[in-house]
């Protein structure tokens, strides 16, 4: 009765039981921890046992794992590739009769391939490094929308609506940018507050939903961002937001008053970026050595023991959910007022679904989501220089984006594939289920 | 049936959770297996039962040699469980749950429940067993539940039956008479392997004691083993069971607990008009089974429940309706039941849950800025005084035994200077040298001049450190008597009947 109680105060969707069953399951699966039945008392006490957690962090931690899916995440990308290259289809034709043809021809398919991508992405001998200022710029909106929702996971919220909330930003901020004309400095100043202050309210919105009514952060902010994707759809066949004399949906240029500088000249980097990395390390700070990380965190790991400790989870769940939409709304000005200058129905892209992989990628720590993005940027930046020197289709760099998010959310593959763990311990991961299998069934014949 | 484990070992990785474990359960014996929380017990009994593959050793069962792959095996082998935790379905009947698992079925697949009424009503009426085979499981108490769990695995025809820590759920009375059926169970032929840690228990009832420490079989003890031996035994060096605890010296009241009432969302009150006090220097335990209130009470005194009525005051300010952080910065001191549901964030660094509510507070804080030097100091401090067992200040709380967790939740919360000390539950899942640890410095709060509140539902705890005790129950305080009232009266208070004479307040 107690935690039926509970849970209808602080988590309306999940009973404490059902949480507790979730961390058994997680414990089993991440094998981080040792399920209840196993008496770490003893394991403390075992000099052996702290050599062998060392190890078990640097090789289970879970960034060793992001790097691995993308690696596996790369090669099946890779094989995809071959499958469908020309050449490789041909050769396979008299395989038995020469193997290596087929064999050669599918690993210069690959390596094809990912050359082109690395050349678009980050250099070639024809424009240096400019790819990589590419990529950098691309990765920008990818690394603040990624850490907003990076922050709300700490926090234990899950913040699909990075979309919406860039939607938002980079409606405010061009509007401003466009429709009002103010001094250079203040105007690009202006710009960017109040793009930020629409996606904060945003998801704050989010928050005092989830706070006060109990309603699913999931459900609000899918349901948000299609509010947020139709409200600009609807301001674009608007007058306010249209030019002078043209029918399509496309905003007037942003002053430039309003815009990002460049940073480098020839390239289209602008100071998003470097906003972008000032953001990452502040949500860094904030994390580890605020008060209002701690009790994130706390929030995030254990709302009741926060909840008994004196923090206020409703006010937390709102203020992390208005800081996640003030990052992904510096994702939308970055868009807005560095990389388009216009405002359209499609200026955020796919970027706040994609943050939600680079915030997962980069196991929502700030400075793993800062990489991630830029992997991310690199993609999307190199995958069209991989169709034009290859023919391979852009979608090949969506597969593989796919496939990391697939083996993230499956750490235990990844492990197996990698034989991380001992054989011993998988036994024991199969004995969970197999008890609970027999509990249900009340160990019937 | 005789049943026999020969050098049974079960190894998670590098840890052996059990070596080379020897134990042979006789026909129509109660054997206890003794052992703290931790020890290995339940994963023996986990492989005993097929949920766990030793990684070596073997399995006998009169004489033969067998290998369980599933719950399945062991069933047919005759051997039953009954878990701690009841694996039933509260809406389904008696015979529902009964059958699930081994349908009785006539021609086409059609369930006959009527085969399984008919068992039901013959175990019951064989030992005394009072069960309706078609009343819904989530009606029946808790003791009635159980003894549906035992008939479950009678009716598949165990002749062993494994109980794990089955009175840790019930009454004194009820705990009474499943004493009692056990005896019956094994005058019938059927043997028992009784888990337990509770010595007044197996001292009661087992023909043989077997001690397991740290995985392995310390020794086997007979029941007339006085219970200092048995704890020796237990923790492996010598224990003193009985609290030097001098005689309280309450000073002036300033806790005060007026006509208490929390409403639950279904509309019942949780916690029915309860009024009480503390003085300064003394302890007030609370007893009463489960689930009678307790829960709502300490959590209404801290400000987390919600339809809270009445009034509660600490030193003449009122703390209902304060927000956590103020009721805890008015010095209230606050252990919570379950270390792992709210006292702990099992992820964060011992560090960091030694210090979860003074976060923001100076030397640990200053503005928002948070000192992690200051938190890793306050950490080496309390690791050393409260001699806590971690690998490092920054191992993860989660990963501590359950003795350290509770340790690290009571440095915490002692930590500061107090004017209310408020413990669920002090030394639930605890192993009996920590518990020792525990109560001293519970006492020691006390001395110091601190109103404390015990809650437990473990009487001998409650016996051990009250100098009064109010009984709970069904949300009601039944009465508040002295210490040194006889457990019988402590056991009818707790099933709801008030003492004789009346309330003795003081």
């Amino acid at each position: 009765m107690t935690s039926k109680h509970r849970s209808d105060e602080t988590q309306p969707a999940e009973s404490t039981s059902e949480v507790r069953a979730a961390d058994v399951a997680l414990d089993t699966a991440g094998g981080a921890l040792a399920p209840a039945i196993v008496p770490v008392s003893s394991q403390s006490g075992d000099p052996g046992h702290e050599q062998d957690s060392v190890i078990r962090k640097i090789v289970m931690g879970n960034g060793f794992v992001s790097v691995l899916a993308v690696i596996v995440a790369l090669i099946l990308g890779g094989l995809l590739i071959a499958s469908t290259d020309a050449a490789v289809a041909k050769t396979a034709g008299y395989f038995f009769a020469r193997p290596g043809d087929f064999l050669s021809a599918a690993w210069s398919a690959m390596t094809k391939s990912y050359i082109a991508l690395f050349q678009g992405s980050v250099f070639n001998p024809r424009q240096g490094l400019q790819p990589l200022l590419e990529t950098m710029t691309v990765a920008t909106p990818l690394i603040c929308a990624g850490l907003g929702v990076a922050l709300a996971f700490r926090a234990g919220l899950f913040n699909i609506g990075a979309q919406g909330q860039i939607i938002i930003s980079a409606t405010l901020g061009a509007y401003v940018g466009f429709a009002w004309h103010l001094p250079f400095g203040l105007h690009l100043l202006v710009v960017v507050i109040m793009g930020v202050l629409g996606g904060a309210a945003w998801g704050a919105l989010v928050g005092v939903l989830k706070a006060r009514t109990g309603a699913h952060e999931v459900i609000v902010t899918i349901m948000l961002n299609y509010v947020a994707l139709f409200l600009l759809d609807f301001l674009l066949n608007t007058a306010a937001f249209r030019r002078a004399g043209d029918n399509s949906p496309i905003s007037p240029r942003l002053d430039d008053s309003a815009t990002y500088p460049i940073l480098i000249p020839g390239s289209r980097l602008h100071l998003g970026f470097l906003v972008a990395v000032l953001l990452t390390y502040g949500v860094w700070w904030m994390l580890n050595r605020s008060t209002i990380g701690f009790e994130f965190r706390a929030v995030g790991a254990n709302p009741i023991a926060a909840r008994t400790a004196g923090v206020k989870v409703s006010r937390a769940t709102i203020l992390v959910m208005a800081l996640a939409g003030a990052l992904a709304a510096f994702g939308g000005v970055a868009q807005v007022a560095g990389t388009e200058k216009v405002l359209t129905g499609g200026i955020a892209a796919q970027i706040g679904f994609d943050a939600i992989t680079v915030a997962l990628l980069g196991r929502s720590t700030p400075w793993g989501t800062f990489f991630a993005g830029l992997l991310f940027g690199a993609f999307r930046a190199g995958a069209v220089q991989m169709q034009i020197q290859t023919g391979t289709p852009i979608d090949i760099v969506l597969v593989v984006q796919s496939l990391i998010v697939l083996f993230i959310a499956a750490p235990p593959l990844i492990r197996s594939i990698f034989r991380l763990e001992p054989k011993k311990k998988n036994k024991k991961t199969k004995a969970a289920p197999k008890a609970a299998l027999a509990h249900a069934s009340g160990g019937a014949k | 049936m005789k049943l026999e484990l020969k050098g049974i070992s079960k190894a998670f990785g590098t840890f052996y959770a059990n070596q080379d474990i020897d134990l042979v359960v006789e026909s129509a014996q109660i054997h206890c297996l003794l052992g703290e929380n931790g020890a290995g017990k339940s994963t023996l009994m986990n492989v005993l039962y097929g949920l766990y593959e030793p990684t070596a050793g073997q399995i006998l069962v009169d004489d033969r040699p067998v290998s369980f792959r599933g719950p399945a095996d062991a069933m047919a082998a005759g051997i039953g469980m009954v878990h701690q935790h009841f694996m039933l379905v509260p809406v389904f009947t008696v015979a529902e749950n009964v059958a699930l698992g081994a349908e009785p079925t006539s021609f086409g697949g059609v369930l006959s429940m009527d085969e399984t009424r008919t068992k039901i009503r013959e175990i019951s009426k064989k030992y005394g067993f009072d069960v309706d085979p078609d009343a819904l499981v989530e009606d029946l108490p808790v003791g009635v539940q159980q003894r549906v769990e035992i008939i479950k695995a009678l009716v598949r025809e165990a002749k062993v039956l494994i109980l794990d820590e089955p009175t840790a759920v019930l009454t004194p009375q009820e705990t009474d008479e499943l004493l009692d059926i056990m005896r019956q169970l094994k005058a019938g032929g059927t043997s028992i392997v009784f888990i337990s840690h509770k010595l007044r228990e197996v001292q009661a009832v087992s023909d043989v004691i077997t001690v397991i420490r740290r995985g392995k079989v310390v020794g086997d003890a007979p029941p007339t083993a006085s219970a200092t031996e048995l704890a020796s035994m237990m923790v492996g060096r010598p224990v003193s069971l009985s609290l030097d605890k001098a005689p309280a010296q309450p000073k002036e009241t300033t806790f005060v607990v007026e006509n208490l009432t929390v409403r639950a969302a279904n509309g019942t009150n949780v916690v029915d008009g309860i009024s009480f006090d503390i003085a300064q220097g003394e302890i007030l335990a609370v007893a009463g089974v489960q689930g009678n209130g307790q829960t709502e009470l300490t959590e209404a005194i801290l400000g987390v429940q919600e339809h809270v009525t009445g009034s509660v005051t600490l030193d003449g300010k009122q703390l209902l309706g304060l927000p956590v952080k103020e009721v805890l910065r008015s010095g209230v001191g606050f252990v919570p039941e379950d270390r792992t549901v709210d006292g702990l964030v099992g992820p964060f660094s011992v560090a960091e849950n030694l210090v979860l509510d003074l976060y923001d507070q100076a030397p640990f804080a200053s503005g928002i800025s948070m000192k992690p030097a200051k938190v890793v100091e306050n950490a080496k401090a309390k690791i050393e005084e409260f001699d806590i067992r971690t690998p490092s200040a920054g191992s993860a709380a989660g990963t501590l035994s359950g003795g350290n967790q509770q340790k690290v939740v009571m440095a915490r919360e002692l930590s500061r200077p107090l004017r209310l000390f408020i413990a669920s539950q002090p030394t639930r899942g605890v192993d009996v040298g920590s518990i020792e640890f525990l109560h001293k410095r519970i006492v020691a709060e006390r001395d110091v001049g601190t109103p404390v509140m015990i809650v437990s539902t473990e009487l001998d705890e409650v016996v051990e450190l009250a100098d009064r005790i109010a009984v709970l129950y069904k949300g009601k305080l039944v009465g508040i008597v002295p210490a040194d009232t006889p457990r019988d009266t402590l056991g009818l208070m707790m099933a709801g009947v008030g003492p004789e004479g009346g309330s003795d307040d003081k």
